[in-house]
């Protein structure tokens, strides 16, 4: 079984990202980048699939920016197989990706496809369960266990009331939450291994994908800042100020 | 044109989240109809109709909604959009779950996690863990949007009147069974609808001292959050999680307890109306965000605040 996962390049999780001025987006330039924190959730799934021997080969892909090749090496030094770059420095909305990805899917013949639940910078959450719609697959979002038994999925997912478990005919697709697994390090000798592993580039264009985008986007802005507080002293203090200033509790 | 919104409900009850759903549907003008799917979901109809401003309820009572399954449920969806000019559910795990496929099957984009209405195409939606809004014009003939409850006011759960119509189900796909459901009871409100929110953090230390926590929101009427930091240490269960990549919240009183403050956790909590914090570390960022903040050892701090709420 060949799984694919789908990695993008977003400012790291730890970046407090600065609103421009002229309010066209954020500020990226000299900003550090890193591989989305639920797509290495993603890499790390797959690779555990090859380890128990359900898995038999481990795709990478990552859409975007010529950059987008270092979150593939990232992958891959985490122990993907191989690589493949959809490049393009156009702005890609979820909807874009997914058929680009669909059109990846189409000729890679996966029998599972792992993406992270969000993006942690446009925080879209909708491309995993797009690329499903589109492959006609079913969909297992926000996975916290993965089991596969025979030509089926089971996938425990994280809703707001607990745990729900689903059951999935492959070819499926996964998107992962944060308790699915503990993503690896990638070690020295893997990270030198890495760099002889082959990255595909291909483009929007040579796999006849509009990626024309649906929203437009008018501005950017800050959101409105808290005011500062004050610190209290004493528990009995706290208490007063919720009571009498804050009228929050009776 | 109307707009269709897709109903969350369960034992007969319209969950809250529909009702800050339909608000927003409100403001997109047009009619609102709003879809009740599921089976034996008569009860959740009649409740449904009597949403205020609501023009018609969709009834699709039928074995294959039993369980929300995306599949069908998107199916359902796709087969009635053609004829509404917007789609909108609740940003809860069910709306997350569905509604991106429904979008993806009609080849339009989805907005979501919307905060406010700009306008019919126009809308406000928090990127990069709400450290910025974005306002972002669609160019699809059918809006898909989900939205976030925090950033409308509910509209009142009596005093309409719709008529309710039967809707045909649509075809399932049949690619998905559901097998079984883990749910976490709890007495205390639910995180999004409640009024006071009482979170612990990684400085709770363990799920046994989540006790102390509980022992302050039993007084207060509270929810019990977390952090995400508690969760993955097994402290308290999943559902309990807020910030970016868990529950979004805005109560009136948003207490934090041995909570640091990442951005991914006020991301989840920034607006509530007042936030208080305990921690020990005066440096710790949720104090930059905090109305009132006490440095205190948790361990003594909230047994006593469970006594002072107790006089
Ligand atoms: C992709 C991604 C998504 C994420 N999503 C979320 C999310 O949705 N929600 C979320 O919360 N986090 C999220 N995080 C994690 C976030 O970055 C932080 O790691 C997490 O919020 C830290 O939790 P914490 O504050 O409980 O723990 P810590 O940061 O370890 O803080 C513990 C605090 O407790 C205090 N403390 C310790 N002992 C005591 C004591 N005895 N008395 C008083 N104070 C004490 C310490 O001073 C410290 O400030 C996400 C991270 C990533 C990468
Ligand atoms: N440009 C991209 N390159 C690779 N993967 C992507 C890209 N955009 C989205 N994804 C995948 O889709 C998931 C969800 O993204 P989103 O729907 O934007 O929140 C991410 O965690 C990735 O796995």
């Amino acid at each position: 079984m060949k799984v694919l996962v789908a990695v993008k390049r977003v400012v790291d999780f730890n970046v407090k990202v600065r609103v421009k001025a002229d309010g066209t987006g954020v500020d990226t330039a000299n900003v550090k980048f890193s591989m989305n924190p639920f797509d290495e959730i993603a890499v790390e799934e797959a690779l555990r699939l090859k380890e128990s021997g359900k898995a038999t080969e481990v795709v990478a892909v990552s859409l975007g920016v010529q950059q987008c090749q270092e979150t593939i090496r990232t992958a891959l030094a985490m122990g993907a197989d191989r690589g493949i770059h959809v490049q393009t420095d156009e702005e890609l909305q979820p909807l874009a990706v997914a058929k680009l990805l669909k059109a990846i899917a189409d000729k890679e013949q996966p029998q599972l496809i792992i993406v992270g639940k969000q993006a942690i910078d446009d925080d879209s959450n909708q491309t995993g369960q797009m690329l499903a719609a589109l492959l006609g697959w079913p969909q297992g979002t926000f996975a916290s266990k993965l089991v596969i038994n025979g030509d089926r999925a089971e996938v425990t997912r994280e809703i707001d009331g607990g745990l729900e478990t689903v059951s999935l005919a492959m070819p499926a697709l996964v998107t992962t939450d944060l308790r699915l697994n503990e993503p690896r390090y990638a070690s020295l000798p893997n990270i030198m291994k890495a760099k002889k592993k082959p990255i595909e580039a291909t483009t929007p264009a040579d796999l006849g994908v509009d990626v024309k985008p649906r929203l437009i986007l008018v501005k950017v802005e800050e959101p409105a800042k808290r005011k500062s507080g004050v610190k209290v002293k004493t528990v009995a203090e706290l208490v007063d100020k919720l009571k009498n200033e804050a009228k929050v509790i009776p | 044109m109307s707009v269709l919104v897709l109903a969350e409900h369960s034992h007969g009850k319209v969950l809250p989240a529909t009702l800050t759903t339909v608000a927003a549907a409100t403001k997109l003008g047009g009619d609102v109809h709003v879809l009740v799917a599921g089976a034996d979901c008569k009860p959740a109809a009649e409740a449904a109709a009597k949403i205020a401003g609501v023009a018609k309820v969709l009834l699709a009572d039928d074995a294959r909604y039993a369980e929300p399954l995306a599949e069908p449920y998107a199916a359902l969806i796709v087969s009635l959009a053609e004829s509404y000019a917007a789609v909108l559910a609740a940003s809860t795990t069910f709306g997350k779950n569905v509604l991106p496929r429904a979008a993806a099957l009609l080849d339009v984009a989805q907005i979501s996690d919307i905060v406010a209405v700009v306008g019919p195409d126009t809308f406000v939606r928090p990127i990069y863990a709400g450290n910025a809004l974005a306002t972002v014009k669609s160019t699809d003939a059918i809006k898909v949007i989900t939205v976030r409850g925090t950033g409308f006011e509910p509209v009142k759960a009596e005093g309409g009147s719709a008529a309710i119509e039967n809707a045909t189900s649509a075809d399932d796909p049949g690619l998905s069974k559901f097998v079984s459901r883990q749910e976490s009871k709890t007495e205390r409100p639910e995180l999004t609808a409640a009024r006071v929110i009482v979170s612990g953090g990684r400085g709770m230390g363990s799920g046994d001292n989540f006790k102390l926590i509980e022992a302050v929101a039993d007084k207060l009427g509270a929810a019990v959050g977390a952090s995400r930091a508690a969760v993955d240490a097994g402290f308290v269960p999943n559902d309990l999680q807020v910030g970016q990549t868990g529950k979004i919240v805005a109560p009136e009183l948003y207490l934090a307890v041995g909570i640091s403050g990442a951005i991914q956790h006020l991301a989840g909590m920034k607006d509530s109306k007042v936030i208080a914090a305990i921690n020990k570390d005066e440096e710790a960022p949720i104090f930059q965000v905090a109305d009132y903040g006490l440095v205190a050892d948790l361990f003594q701090a909230l047994p006593e605040l469970a006594a002072e709420l107790s006089k």
